[in-house]
């Protein structure tokens, strides 16, 4: 097995591809910026046109980017380690299917995009919370149980989801369609997500050593001292509403959240410690790459962003993992 | 000597199946006990009780004198490690960093593993001789390396009483000797306790002060080694025919009916 990675080396690296992301996401676009051009107009001089491109259409956009992308890989390590189970991601428990049925009415409605928005996070709270109802059942809570809940709610609201769109008529399905792949075209202030994904990330580290602990078993955490079943609850609504909060901002982004914990894990290894933070800037700056590429390689069209992301991630995680030593 | 490990009239159930009704026992420092019985009677589930994972039916479980019930959970964890039947673990982490896990209960909410932390892990890996696979991740061991880790976890934890579900499970003999030899060790030298389930005779009678017998419909015997290790109890024990043959100093346990034959 190589070595790992020290704190010193993984982090200063992170946080370089992260500053690369961002400067790369504000210079490229449909009026391209020189480094010396966007440095002054982030500093408050240059033309009143590249400040307004940089300041007030690029930014806010990359960082919502980033925001989504390290609150969708935060609540994808919550979830593995809640289930106990490597395959779990932010969705699989059902949010995305309520927020996007959600979003979807809100459309079919031709309701503006505060209500899309409002619609998508009410439907993520609405199955999150029929989730946890019915995954408790009369025999309790298991990482199974909740799992298979989980699938059910999810394969219904999938069921829903087909429903709205042979309903939608042709103007509203464009952007049906649009949200489910994920997009960040709907404008948000992007200052929300990255305060949520501060804050969460605050939150959820002070307990990464418990979580070290329950990943290795739930009765083995109980023997060990740890309280599992308020962790497991306080994992389970954080997680949710991470993923809530990153839906809501940008539709049902995929592979981010299942992929970025075992890219880092593979990389510098799955003390959470390490991975919550580590996972949060990776997930990130795979999600800000990807969009700045949805934005530019076709322009003037824009692409959706989990398109690209799966084109970026899926031939990198498949790299690593065939990098990857023995069994994961 | 006051009792380390006690319990009072408990009473056990699984699953409306009755383990053991009104048990009565004082466990000392020092001590080696087995747990024996059939499979499902309930050594699991006991085991789980009186760690304090499972709640009795009746009767109450005492640590150092109180009741693990009104103990918080971390302080139980720093004076008592149970050892697992199966691994429950399916994510990646290094066998070092697996035994690690062992510290939780003794280190603060905000204090990482010291150096301390790391040498006592290494050392407890090299007692159950997995010193060299530190680095290996702990899904790519054996059965038996597996096993060895997941008692070094608990030796890392370093409990005054160590409750093991089957420990000698999965290893081979002379890991099972040097694990036994370890564990007698821990109760003569320095005075653990040592309360296992077993399902190897020898081994119990080999390195058993005290055995408890399961024999399921809630009855149980609690008596020293050599009184409770008998043909007849352990032939109802096991609901097939046991004999004891010489043995050195001692005798061995065998099942079968009048001693050794041609097998048919």
């Amino acid at each position: 097995m190589q070595s790992r990675p020290t704190l010193l080396v993984w982090l200063p690296a992170l946080l370089l591809l992260t500053a690369a992301a961002f400067t790369l996401s504000l210079a490229v676009g449909s009026t391209p910026l020189s480094l010396h051009e966007l440095w002054a107009a982030l500093s408050g001089g240059g033309s009143d046109m590249s400040r307004t491109v940089v300041l007030e259409l690029r930014l806010p956009r990359a960082i919502n980017a980033f925001a989504v992308g390290g609150l969708l890989a935060l609540a994808g390590t919550l979830m593995q380690v809640l289930l106990r189970n490597p395959l779990a991601d932010p969705y699989i428990l059902g949010v995305s299917g309520g927020a996007a049925v959600g979003a979807l009415g809100a459309f079919l409605a031709g309701l503006t995009s505060l209500w899309v928005n409002g619609g998508a996070f009410a439907g993520a709270l609405l199955s999150t919370l029929l989730v946890f109802a019915l995954a408790h059942g009369r025999g309790g809570w298991t990482p199974t149980r909740l799992l298979l809940t989980g699938i059910a709610v999810a394969a219904g609201w999938g069921a829903v989801i087909s429903l709205l769109l042979v309903l939608g008529s042709d103007a509203s399905l464009h952007s049906m369609i649009f949200w489910l792949m994920g997009d960040f075209s709907y404008q948000t202030s992007g200052s929300l997500g990255l305060l949520m994904l501060a804050l969460g990330l605050a939150a959820c580290w002070p307990f990464a050593r418990q979580l070290n602990v329950l990943a290795r078993g739930e009765s083995l955490a109980e023997a060990l001292g740890i309280a599992v079943r308020p962790l497991s609850i306080a994992i389970y609504i954080s997680a949710s509403l991470f993923t809530a909060i990153a839906v809501t901002e940008a539709g049902a982004i995929g592979f981010v959240g299942l992929v970025v914990p075992h890219m880092f894990r593979m990389v510098a290894g799955g003390d959470h410690r390490r991975l919550l933070p580590g996972a949060v800037l990776l997930g990130g700056c795979l999600l800000l790459f990807a969009d700045t590429l949805a934005r530019s390689v076709a322009e003037p069209r824009q692409l959706p962003v989990g398109v690209v992301t799966a084109a970026l991630g899926v031939p990198l995680f498949l790299y690593l993992l065939n990098r990857a030593r023995g069994p994961l | 000597m006051s009792a380390l490990l006690e319990t009072r009239g408990l009473t056990v159930e699984i699953a409306g199946k009755s383990v053991c009704r009104g048990l009565d026992l004082a466990l000392s420092a020092g001590e080696c006990v087995g747990v024996l019985g059939g499979n499902g009677v309930g050594k699991t589930t006991l085991l789980h009780t009186l760690a304090g994972l499972r709640a009795p039916v009746s009767g109450q479980v005492l640590l150092d004198g109180t009741p693990l019930a009104d103990l918080p959970r971390r302080r139980v964890a720093q004076r008592l490690g149970l050892l697992m039947q199966q691994p429950e673990d399916s994510l990646p982490a290094t066998v070092l960093e697996t035994a690690l896990i062992g510290r939780h209960p003794h280190l603060d909410f905000w204090r990482w593993e010291s150096h301390t932390d790391v040498a006592i892990a290494r050392r407890a890996l090299k007692h159950v001789g997995l010193d060299g696979l530190e680095q290996r991740v702990q899904t790519a061991l054996s059965g038996g390396e597996r096993r060895r880790l997941d008692i070094a976890t608990v030796l890392v934890q370093d409990p005054q009483v160590f409750l093991l579900d089957e420990p000698a499970h999965q290893l081979d003999l002379h890991h099972q000797m040097a694990l036994l030899g370890l564990l007698k060790n821990l109760a003569l030298a320095q005075g653990r306790l040592v309360l296992m389930s077993l399902h190897d005779i020898n081994l119990a009678a080999r390195f058993c002060d005290r055995v408890l017998l399961l024999f399921g419909e809630g009855e149980a015997l609690f008596d020293t080694t050599e009184r409770a290790l008998t043909p007849e109890n352990l032939s109802r024990l096991y609901h097939t025919p046991v004999v004891a043959l010489p043995w050195g100093p001692g005798r061995v346990f065998v099942a079968g009916d009048a001693g050794p034959g041609p097998i048919r």
